[in-house]
């Protein structure tokens, strides 16, 4: 399933990336955010909406670099990256899924320019169908449903990335990360 | 219509921006739309939708009591109302019992159904669109002239005209950089509003869910960012259960911008936390506004199953040539007459009812299975029980009843020329008298009509009978495609009949509003036509076929002729289209070929009566094949053509850009000759091309059959 989401993302801009290890994916999610100018100053910062996935990282190391863990909105829309865990990924679209109840995840995933999603690669659900049979709106009072970069073709029909949304979507999923969510 | 309608009309039709962007975009949407459904049974799915949006029709009022129920529990305020005023009033006052300055909206078509910006911003707060068509046309001062796609009449030329004022700066016409500019013009809006209005593309009753489908990742701002969120719904929106939300999500990205899924789905139930750590407040508003009323009507209740896909305009030959901004007022299109007419007012589609050219093509692809067609066909059945027939043309009709006097009165109109037919008298004549104008020459009306020439051909013994229905076309302009008709039966063994008493098959009564009219043809019809003895009812006509097949028993209904009803169900069983007859004569061997030209290379034209209403595709293919003609297939094939029986008389600015479409995508093939199985299409199409004095023949398949018929 993992190969069928990789198509169906990439068909829709985004990057799809698989680690074995947590270690692996940090150091891939650091050293991206570098290259693409990672920095404290504003529209180049990082906001984190997940503190528990990096628990054995100084935090303040981390700030200093540009990457913080408080998020707000007006941080958020200052950032160049934000990044937080999705729960589920649906293959047949490339989609990814998260129970985004706390507003500081869709801060971050919708806000600054470039979103990076890190899941599981056990939470592969192979279609939609799938997805709503596990999950219960009573539960999650906010579900989101991320396919790609944000789009438009309002103008002439010409297919736009990054409008009010990112530009650029990078998922990474972790081998050895567990289901975050416990359904239902 | 009036005037000022049909100015609109030739403004739309001669804007080259507008037809080209539209044009190009109707035809990348036919292939990308494919694409999107690969793999999918399209119609397992609409059934699915069908059958879970009308019985959510059949319960709204219990629907929508169990969505306040299960909403409210989790904290929502759910406001329910039938009146537009009422909605606007209550946006309102939570707007200044909250102090609200600033709103941010994303797309929603009931706020734009009930004209709620311009009463806000009266009121001294500030609206922003965010969706990028919508804050276009929000600048423009316009309207959405597509329900997905507001500003797809505008270039990028006028749109970086429009954005240039707004920043007080000359920008470019680059398109992503005029994105770049939306996005950071509506930034600040979203971080310092104080109020969210968004609609909902489906609400569950069980849950007290809504699900907000956008590309652009507005609708997520705007349900997150402001401390207010105030959801207008329609109540067709809603549905019973969670899992209906599931073909639904399935269906509308794929149907309306032909995507797998949009960007961004977001599915909220209840209050959530904003960013000051309270609580959000959120407020949904259940809007009716003549929703009910449509649902309690047996005809219409159907239309409550759209979701608003809009793929009904993107296929629709007549919008991608006027566009939504003469189609339509809020609501456009084929399904935005239905709506505009319940939404608003019946008399305010009496204009955009008659730009419908009934070509079917709607129907195939809408995702909720909603018979668009035969619904505006309702709303003109329904306007002229109101507003009554024209006297010209109820004198009309009742001449052409009367065959022999019509037939004189064609043969003169036609030997008289454009003389003649500058009266008004001749252009309101069904059918043959209607383009009088540029681009299509009239058809010569046959010095003998059909009905006389059929006395002297003489026909071989045989076991079989069958009763030819000629329809106007084939027995005053044509009379040769009867002809051939009867020479392919014959020699399958089965003797043809032509019963004098048959008259017009009603259609353009019908197709004109005029269902007493119609239902008195069919009554005639089925007197002359239910002999004892006769196998078949023939017909070489696809609209007659469908009259023979349905119409008449609709008509007869409407009309409340009840007692003819069951021999309208006994003709109904016999009539046959002549292709899908002469295959399976074919097929059981009666009827053979002499395929000897194996070169002869045809292309085909399907007819929208003969492919939509009939689902006759193959068959006339099948026979040509058999007949060794090869099928140089055309681009948009089963395209309308724009004759549309009346239509071609009372639109001529629409029928004609179809026709010369329809011309080119024949040329295109280098095939020489264009079969087709309709009459009304041989005169469009033929009449074009001697128009344009091209050499390119146009026959009816009965023609080329005959020609090859094994001795
Ligand atoms: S039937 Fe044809 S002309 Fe009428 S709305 Fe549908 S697509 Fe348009
Ligand atoms: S009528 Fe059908 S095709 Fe048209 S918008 Fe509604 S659901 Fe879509």
């Amino acid at each position: 399933m993992y190969d069928q989401f990789k198509v169906k993302a990439e068909a829709v801009s985004a990057d799809v990336l698989r680690f074995q290890t947590k270690g692996e994916a940090l150091d891939f999610i650091f050293r991206f955010m570098r290259e693409e100018g990672l920095s404290t100053y504003a529209g180049e910062s990082a906001v984190w909406a997940d503190g528990n996935f990096i628990e054995d990282i100084d935090k303040n190391v981390l700030e200093a670099e540009g990457i913080f863990f408080g998020v707000t909105a007006q941080r958020a829309a200052g950032a160049r990256f934000g990044i937080c865990c999705m729960d589920w990924a649906i293959a047949d679209t490339g989609t990814l899924a998260h129970d985004s109840t706390s507003f500081e995840k869709r801060l971050v995933s919708t806000l600054p320019e470039i979103h990076i999603a890190i899941l599981s690669a056990k939470a592969i659900l192979p279609d939609l169908q799938s997805f709503i049979e596990r999950v219960s709106p009573e539960k999650f009072p906010f579900i989101s449903l991320i396919t790609g970069p944000s789009r438009t073709a309002d103008i002439e029909r010409v297919l736009t990335i990054g409008v009010h949304g990112p530009r650029r979507l990078v998922t990474v999923f972790v081998d050895e990360l567990e289901v975050n969510t416990d359904e239902k | 219509m009036k005037n000022e309608f049909i100015e609109s009309i030739d403004r739309a039709v001669n804007n080259s921006n507008l037809t080209g962007a539209l044009g190009k975009f109707s035809e990348a949407y036919r292939v990308n739309r494919a694409k999107a459904y690969e793999g999918v049974d399209f119609d397992e799915l609409r059934e699915k939708i069908a059958s879970i949006k009308s019985a959510a029709a059949l319960e709204l009022d219990a629907l929508a009591e169990l969505f306040r129920e299960n909403a409210e529990a989790r904290g929502a305020k759910v406001f329910r109302t039938d009146e537009p005023v009422e909605v606007k009033e209550y946006i309102l006052r939570i707007a200044r019992e909250n102090g609200v300055k600033t709103i941010v909206k994303s797309k929603s078509m009931a706020t734009e159904e009930i004209h709620l910006n311009p009463f806000l911003e009266k009121a001294g707060i500030v609206v922003k669109e965010t969706d990028l068509g919508e804050w276009i046309i929000q600048l423009a001062g316009q309207t959405p002239s597509h329900m997905v796609m507001p500003a797809i009449h505008m270039t990028r030329e006028e749109v970086s005209d429009i954005f240039s004022k707004e920043v007080n700066e000359r920008l470019s016409s680059d398109i992503p950089k005029l994105v770049k500019v939306a996005r950071e013009q509506l930034r600040p809006f979203f971080l310092n509003a104080d109020m969210g209005i968004s609609g909902a593309n489906i609400a569950v009753a069980e849950t007290g869910t809504l699900v907000l489908m956008t590309n652009e990742g507005n609708a997520r701002l705007v349900t997150t960012l402001p401390r207010i969120h105030v959801a207008v719904v329609g109540i067709e929106k809603l549905v019973r259960h969670f899992k209906d939300i599931v073909p639904i999500i399935k269906a509308l990205p794929r149907s309306a911008t032909a995507q797998l899924l949009t960007s961004y789905v977001s599915i909220i139930t209840g209050k959530t936390p904003v960013t000051n750590g309270n609580e959000k407040e959120l407020h949904i508003i259940l809007m009716d506004n003549h929703r009910s009323d449509m649902a309690a009507d047996p005809v219409f209740r159907q239309a409550m199953q759209c979701i608003r896909c809009a793929s009904c305009l993107n296929v629709c030959p007549v919008f991608r040539l006027v566009g939504g901004h003469v189609f339509g007022k809020v609501y456009t299109g084929g399904i935005g007459t239905i709506l505009t007419a319940w939404f608003d007012e019946l008399g305010k589609s009496s204009d955009i009812q008659g730009l419908c050219i009934q070509c079917g093509a709607c129907k195939d692809v809408c995702p909720a299975k909603i018979g668009i067609p035969e619904l505006i066909m309702e709303i003109r059945r329904r306007l002229v029980t109101k507003q009554g027939l024209p006297l010209v043309q109820k004198a009309l009709y009742s001449v052409v009843n009367n065959r022999r006097l019509f037939h004189s009165m064609l043969r003169a109109a036609s030997i008289a020329g454009g003389a003649f037919a500058s009266g008004g008298f001749i252009r309101h004549l069904p059918f043959f008298l209607s383009e009088l104008t540029d681009g299509r020459s009239l058809p010569a009306i046959a010095k003998e009509p059909f009905r006389d020439r059929f006395t002297r051909i003489r026909q071989p013994v045989c076991r079989e009978k069958a009763v030819f229905y000629a329809g106007c076309l084939i027995d005053f302009a044509y009379p040769e495609m009867g002809e051939a008709v009867v020479k392919i039966l014959n020699s399958a063994g089965i003797e043809v009949i032509f019963p004098e008493g048959q008259t017009c098959c009603g259609a353009p009564a019908k197709y004109a509003g005029a269902y007493e009219v119609a239902a008195a043809n069919a009554v005639d019809n089925i007197k002359a036509l239910l002999l004892p003895d006769v196998s078949y009812v023939v017909s070489a006509c696809p609209t007659c076929t469908v009259a023979l097949q349905r119409d008449f028993l609709k008509t007869l209904e409407a009309a409340g002729k009840n007692k003819w009803i069951t021999k309208a169900e006994e003709l109904a069983a016999k009539s046959f289209d002549f292709s899908s007859l002469a295959k399976k004569l074919a097929e059981s061997g009666r009827l053979s070929f002499s395929a000897t030209d194996t070169e002869a290379c045809v292309t085909y034209h399907d007819s929208c009566h003969l492919k939509r209403s009939l689902c006759i595709h193959e068959e006339p293919r099948t026979l040509l094949n058999l007949a060794g003609y090869t099928i140089q297939e055309m681009s948009e094939c089963d395209t309308c053509c724009g004759m549309g029986g009346a239509y071609s008389m009372k639109l001529p600015e629409i029928s004609l850009p179809m026709l010369k479409r329809k011309l080119a995508n024949i040329d295109n093939t280098k095939a020489g000759t264009a079969a087709m199985d309709c009459p009304g299409c041989v005169l469009q199409i033929r009449g074009g091309f001697d128009r344009e004095r091209k050499n390119i023949t146009v026959k009816h398949s009965v023609e080329l059959l005959a020609e090859r018929l094994k001795e």
